[in-house]
């Protein structure tokens, strides 16, 4: 390009000044001497521009319905397959570069993803931990509701709250239902599974239960197949440990192995009512000195597991909480 | 040396285009990209006169209708760049052309291309926008183009500048 401003020569006959740009046309880079030059530019211009015009208008009307009929599409599916390559080629390598961007809020999303799901996470488990645990509370009620209904008798629900240690020789728990739960001293504690204790003392909120298992406590047993009647000691162990100790009244007869014992019952139902399991025979001995049988009972109940317990109270009696009647209906 | 021009101004376009549908996709502003052929059809214009433009820009325009995401009338941008091309190629100066006069080209340009492209649609029936759109968009393609200005045409000319026959 040239770097001055060169004089552009007037053309006296045939152009008059006040032409404007866009009519006059084309102006040469660098003007020939004479006009013919011109004039011969200028035509050649306006023929080229006629010409791309036209072939404009004849693209757009042998295109004018684009789709698979269009002759252009030939040409179309061939500029396709040669820029096809070269697009994907140059976003391939621009995309890294582009995706720096999103990088970082990505990476923020995906943070408040893995907070949030972990959140999920932890609760799920402890669901999932804590699902055993509600199914046993659930059969444990169901038990106990089932107790109820067999035994005729109204039961206050009420959960082990503490167990006397070992160390005090004496086979105690607490349970989380006292006297204003309708809870009296002497009333029978059992559960699902059969006979647990009695109560001993209560405070307004809480009892403490003497365990069958207890060497202190004696319980008035009925052999359930021939209805011979006897006493149960406790040996003082839990779980699999704790059994009882049967003397009957009738020395003269021994319990069969495998026999049920249950409760004998009391006067008034304390303080144990009458018809609650209480174990099985596993073992009989003949004392020979004393002349007397010992039979050696395993509780129904696992002492070593005691969660849902029911206290044995009169029907109808006033409680804090909702009392399972005889009939199976809660209180 | 003719065939070496005709083959640069085309490998101009050919990168123009490439960089249109494939490299500033990536970088757009509501889907509107910088209109790098119609910058190299101007820069064209600007040191080769009208008639180069413009069937340079028809070539361009050829290209930008046939390329593989087009799916408008063919011949839409043909017609919208021979128009810029001869347009700008009015506003060719014997002088090396000033900053200013460039950019006022390139935004005339920008303006006519996408307007006359917007319009051949409305005349043909085929897909665009409505009006309100029509105009955002042709201004904000306008402030691409002329954003764009600076980084392209220079060098474009430069290197078509060199090619000329005259100083050739």
């Amino acid at each position: 390009m040239p770097s001055s401003r060169r004089p552009f020569p007037r053309l006296p006959r045939d152009r008059p000044a006040r032409v404007s740009r866009l009519l006059r046309g084309y102006r040469p880079l660098r003007p020939g001497p004479d006009s013919i030059d011109q004039r011969a530019d200028r035509s050649r211009l306006r023929s080229r521009m006629v010409a791309l015009v036209l072939a404009c208008l004849t693209l757009m009307t042998l295109d004018h319905h684009p789709g698979a009929h269009s002759p252009l599409e030939p040409a179309r599916r061939a500029m396709g397959s040669m820029f096809g390559p070269v697009e994907s080629a140059t976003s391939q390598a621009v995309r890294p570069v582009t995706a720096v961007g999103s990088w970082f809020t990505t990476r923020r999303s995906m943070q408040h993803d893995i907070a949030s799901l972990q959140a999920q996470n932890s609760r799920l488990r402890a669901q999932n931990a804590t699902d055993g645990y509600a199914r046993n509370q659930l059969a444990e009620y169901q038990g106990l509701t089932s107790t109820a209904g067999t035994l005729g008798q109204a039961l206050v629900p009420a959960h082990v709250v503490a167990y006397g240690p070992a160390q005090s020789f004496s086979r105690t728990v607490t349970v989380d239902a006292g006297s204003e739960a309708g809870v009296r001293p002497d009333q029978t504690v059992l559960n699902a599974d059969g006979l647990v204790g009695r109560v001993l003392r209560v405070t307004p909120t809480t009892a403490t239960v003497l365990l069958i298992v207890d060497t202190e406590s004696v319980v008035g047993g009925r052999v359930g197949t021939d209805m011979k009647v006897g006493f149960l000691r406790g040996q003082g162990g839990l779980g699999d440990h704790g059994s009882l100790d049967l003397e009957l009244v009738d020395q003269s007869t021994a319990p069969t192995k495998g026999d049920t014992i249950v409760t004998w019952g009391s006067q008034g139902g304390a303080p144990y009512v009458s018809g609650v399991p209480i174990g099985r025979v596993t073992a009989v001995y003949a004392s020979l000195r004393e002349s007397s049988q010992r039979a050696v009972i395993q509780p129904f109940v696992d002492f070593g597991a005691l969660d849902l317990v029911g206290i044995v109270v009169p029907s109808g009696t006033q409680s804090d909480r909702g009392v399972i009647e005889a009939d199976g209906s809660l209180r | 040396m003719r065939s070496l021009r005709v083959l640069a101004a085309g490998g101009l376009v050919l990168v123009a285009l490439v960089l249109q549908v494939a490299l500033f996709p990536h970088l757009v502003w509501q889907g509107i990209v910088p209109n790098f052929c119609l910058l190299v059809v101007v820069a064209a214009a600007l040191v080769r006169g009208p008639a180069f433009a413009a069937a340079l820009g028809f070539f361009a325009g050829l290209l930008l209708d046939l390329a593989p995401p087009a799916d408008h009338v063919a011949g839409r941008w043909a017609l919208a760049l021979v128009v810029v091309g001869y347009v700008a190629g009015l506003m060719r100066q014997d002088t090396r052309p000033s900053a200013t006069t460039v950019v006022a080209t390139v935004a005339a340009s920008s303006f006519i291309g996408t307007s006359v492209y917007a319009l051949s649609g409305v005349v043909l029936g085929d897909a665009v926008a409505g009006s309100g759109d029509l105009v955002r968009i042709v201004l904000v393609s306008l402030l691409w183009d002329v954003l764009l200005t600076p980084l392209v045409l220079p060098g474009v000319m430069r290197l078509l500048t060199r090619l000329e026959p005259a100083s050739a």
